[in-house]
């Protein structure tokens, strides 16, 4: 099962990529299966086609958005790294980590990197904010044909009305991470990846 | 409303006017003394007395024998049916009292009435009748509507409740009730151990049917749903083994070791035998349904014949009826679904959903006629005991159980589920048959008194109670303060993601098998199976071609690409503007304004199991409506993008290029029809053939667009 996949990642890597993301052996080796299934033309790296072709992808509303994450900086490959370095972000937050503290680099999957990841998909500019128009494109994408643009401006500027502490009109990361935390949703930030 | 009841109570008293006809044919005061009563019933036509006859008979004849059995049969059915009515018309009950349990008061004020009436006792449900009429359209629907990705998802899970559970269950209500028995004070020592954990084991079955009809209406999340169905579902195989197990103990003079050993092969003998049938029938019909193209009206038939031969078979050989058919259902959906036209699809599910329907209500109501009689022997510690055991033993089995579970399994069953589960334990009409199947021995009477107080109590309070319970248990873990718009949209963007990422992840479990099952599908079944092998096509798949032609025509019309406002005419004409008040009215209606328009807006997640529903038929609604406005939103997104950068490197990005035989995402090329005939014209458009992913949505898993969560609320 899993040891066809994983000989075809050298050791060397698979020590490195354990390192980095904390996921385990199988776990790997799991995503890298997923990895080369997705990756109907062999060439070792997925485009945004391959992509597109995962059905359930098609229909979610921020679909265009979460492939756009796997492709930094224009451009047009993603290769293991790449991959499996975003989906360790979601990994479940154990509670050996936790205890961890300032030892050494903080890890992929810690908290704030998840809500980050989330911040950059609304950011597009990358100027560490999340401005009225950004805040309007993403509500457009997640909510039906039913609204109007005045109204979806109206909410647009209802949550950066509670949101924005510092009064600059934009959301900054820091304003973003509190939101979530009077909300409470550890559990909900993480997927559990299986064996 | 009150038509209908006045029908229900009329066809009541006629029920058991007839029930009179044809019992006691001497007792014709009976007959004047109702007629006085009913008027214009149509009991004029029985003859007053003897001498009358000879004259009428050239007139009148009344046969009544001749067409007892249909008559009877379709009056029940009849009254079953209109007490449904009766109890859909009050909005209010359902909410406050199972149907279930409405059904058997029905029941128990029919029993009252023919046993005043004719003080004998009335017919008992005979258990032939339902083991072999009444439960499998039952067990049919529900295996043919199971979610079969979450089912098999959790399979673990619930076999691990349906068979150890239920054996921990019998074991220990045996063991315990024998402990009671030994109780000089309660006059139960003749009760031996055999018997006790005989009886242990009819009552600790779960019953699906009660199951099934409590949770549909206290709306529990799908995961916890499909563990308490399917364990209710599976636990027939073990409850069939115990129960002959101990039978033919019973009957032999002693136990050997051999004896239990073969017990335990028997078990597993029967649940894979149970499967295999079901397998083999659903190979069979799946194939008949290759060739029914050209007498399309019977093919509902065949899926109901050979799952109803699959359960005969199997209980022919004494095996797992429940189980084969529920595998002959699952396994033949898929391919008897791309073999048959739309309009069988439709009738099958309709009389799937009918058949099962009659078959629910009149095993409640026979469940109510059955408890009133001379059938009792009213010992009420002995009762009262097993009710108490019956609790015990089941929260405990739960929470064990549940341990083990969450240490292996990744997806972890909480507090508020135990709860659920243990709770939602519900008796029904199976312990009830098998009581009644037991052999004539001295305290026979006593176990059905006790299982028909157990299925009483488990219904009826349990049934009850259940959802103010759950309500209870939710309230403690709501938030104070309902979610500000910010978090609720911040929060839904998180889920969005979390979703994305996990179908990117292939998060879906076991899925080596899945892979291996789906390379086995393509490579030899389909071949064999399918009539035609390319997919049928969903609705989606339809309207996205429906808009690449539209497009095309625009284009041919317009000879240039045209920018993508114009073609949202189909955007357009649904979209209703929801008129909100002006930005200067208070702060406070804005506010509550947004919120509303933000829950009923905001685009569900892609949900991991379609809810199953008693009433209504998957595929009704809701969630497909969004996945199209997605598409088209995203279609429209993506021709923008087209026309608005030329470089071939765009349009490299564009090119889909499909490939044919991808055993696991099944896709279906669309080609739009610009094809060649605007190859001269238009230069932006030299990728004349635009060749398009849809994914195909039906066959591909992705079930939940077939089969979708439908308003909750909509019942009727």
């Amino acid at each position: 099962m899993g040891s066809q996949a994983s000989t075809l990642l050298r050791h060397e890597e698979l020590e490195e990529i354990k390192k980095e993301t904390g996921f385990s052996h199988s776990q790997i080796a799991r995503l890298y299966k997923r990895f080369t299934s997705l990756d109907v033309n062999g060439v070792g790296a997925l485009s945004r086609e391959d992509f597109l072709r995962i059905p359930e992808l098609a229909i979610n509303p921020l679909g265009d958005r979460i492939i756009s994450a796997f492709f930094p900086e224009g451009e047009d490959e993603a290769n293991f790294r790449v991959f499996i370095r975003i989906l360790a972000r979601f990994r479940p937050i154990s509670d050996k980590e936790k205890s961890k503290d300032a030892k050494g680099p903080e890890p992929l999957n810690s908290r704030s990197n998840k809500l980050r990841f989330a911040f950059q998909l609304y950011d597009l500019d990358k100027d560490d904010k999340i401005s009225r128009s950004e805040l309007i494109q993403v509500l457009r994408m997640m909510v039906g044909v039913n609204i109007s643009e005045e109204q979806l401006g109206v909410m647009a500027d209802r949550t950066i009305q509670e949101a924005d502490e510092d009064g600059d009109g934009a959301i900054s990361f820091t304003e973003f991470v509190k939101v979530f935390e009077k909300t409470g949703i550890e559990q909900k930030m993480s997927i559990q990846f299986l064996d | 409303m009150a038509s209908g009841l006045g029908l229900l109570l009329l066809l009541l008293l006629g029920q058991f006017c007839f029930q009179l006809l044809g019992t006691s044919g001497d007792s014709l005061q009976h007959h004047r003394s109702l007629q006085k009563d009913n008027g214009s019933w149509g009991l004029e036509e029985t003859p007053e007395n003897g001498s009358m006859v000879s004259a009428h008979a050239l007139l009148f004849s009344l046969d009544y024998q001749h067409v007892q059995i249909p008559f009877e049969i379709t009056l029940w059915i009849m009254l079953a049916s209109l007490a449904k009515i009766g109890f859909h018309l009050y909005n209010k009950m359902p909410t406050v009292v199972p149907e279930s349990c409405l059904l058997i008061f029905v029941g128990l004020i029919m029993g009252g009435l023919i046993y005043s009436l004719n003080d004998k006792s009335p017919p008992v449900m005979d258990s032939d009748i339902f083991f072999l009429y009444l439960l499998p359209p039952i067990v049919l629907e529900a295996g043919y509507f199971m979610p079969s990705r979450p089912f098999f998802e959790n399979i673990g899970t619930i076999l691990l409740y349906a068979v150890v559970g239920t054996m921990w269950n019998a074991f220990g209500i045996g063991l315990s009730l024998y402990g009671i028995c030994q109780v000089k004070y309660f006059n139960l020592q003749d009760v031996s151990l055999l018997h006790n954990l005989w009886f242990g084991s009819l009552i600790a079955a779960v019953d699906p049917v009660a199951v099934l009809s409590v949770f549909e209406e206290i709306h529990v999340n799908e995961k916890l749903h499909i563990l308490v169905f399917g364990e209710s579902l599976l636990n027939d195989a073990v409850t069939v083994v115990l129960y002959k197990l101990f039978k033919s103990f019973c009957e032999m003079p002693s136990i050997k070791l051999v004896d239990i050993l073969a017990a335990i092969g028997k078990f597993f003998l029967v649940g894979i035998g149970g499967i295999f049938i079901g397998l083999l029938f659903g190979v069979f019909a799946a194939f008949t349904t290759r060739f029914t193209k050209t007498i399309r009206v019977i093919e509902p038939l065949f899926v109901f014949l050979y799952s109803y031969l699959s359960y005969l078979t199997a209980e022919l050989f004494h095996l797992s009826g429940i189980v084969a058919i529920i595998t002959c259902a699952m396994s033949m959906k898929r391919y008897v679904e791309a073999n048959i036209s739309q309009k069988s699809h439709t009738t099958i599910k309709y009389f799937m959903k009918m058949w099962s329907s009659v078959s629910d209500t009149l095993i409640f109501i026979f469940l109510g006629v059955s408890t009133i009689g001379n059938n009792h022997e009213w010992n009420w510690p002995y009762i009262c005991f097993t009710i108490i055991f019956c609790l015990i033993w089941r929260a405990l089995g739960v929470l064990v159980l549940t341990f083990f579970v969450n240490k292996c399994h990744v997806n972890t069953v909480t507090r508020k589920d135990q709860f659920i589960i243990a709770y939602g334990g519900l008796r029904g009409a199976i312990c009830f048959s098998l009581v009644f199947l037991l052999p004539e021995f001295s305290r026979k009477k006593l176990f059905i008194a006790a299982t028909t107080v157990v299925i009483l109590f488990t219904v009826f309070v349990q049934g009850m109670t259940i959802r103010p319970l759950v309500d209870l248990l939710d309230v403690t873990r709501r938030r104070e303060t309902s979610p500000t718009v910010s978090e609720q949209i911040l929060i839904r963007f998180f889920d969005h993601l979390l979703a994305g990422i996990e179908d990117i992840s292939g998060h879906w479990g076991q899925y080596y098998w899945k892979d291996k099952l789906e390379y086995f599908n393509s490579r030899y079944l389909q071949k064999i199976l399918l009539r035609e092998y390319d997919q049928p096509k969903s609705s989606i798949v339809l309207l996205y071609e429906k808009l690449e032609r539209k497009h095309a025509i625009e284009l041919a019309e317009a000879g240039q690409l045209i920018h993508t406002p114009s073609s949202t005419s189909l955007l357009r004409s649904r979209e209703t503007a929801v008129s909100i008040q002006s930005p200067a009215s208070t702060n406070r209606d804005i506010m509550d304004n947004i919120q509303e328009i933000l829950t009923t807006n905001l685009y569900k997640i892609r949900r991991v199991a379609p809810a199953y529903n008693r009433y209504t038929l998957p595929g009704e609604m809701g969630t497909a409506e969004q996945a199209k406005e997605i598409l088209i939103r995203r279609h429209k997104s993506l021709r923008l993008s087209f026309s608005q950068s030329d470089s071939d490197q765009s349009q490299k990005k564009h090119i889909y290029s499909s490939s044919h035989g991808d055993s696991e995402i099944k896709t279906i090329r669309c080609q739009s029809l610009t094809g060649d005939s605007l190859a001269p014209s238009g230069v932006k458009y030299s990728r004349s053939k635009s060749e398009c992913y849809i994914p195909s949505l039906k066959a591909s898993g992705v079930e939940w667009m077939n089969e979708d969560e439908r308003d909750k609320d909509q019942i009727l």
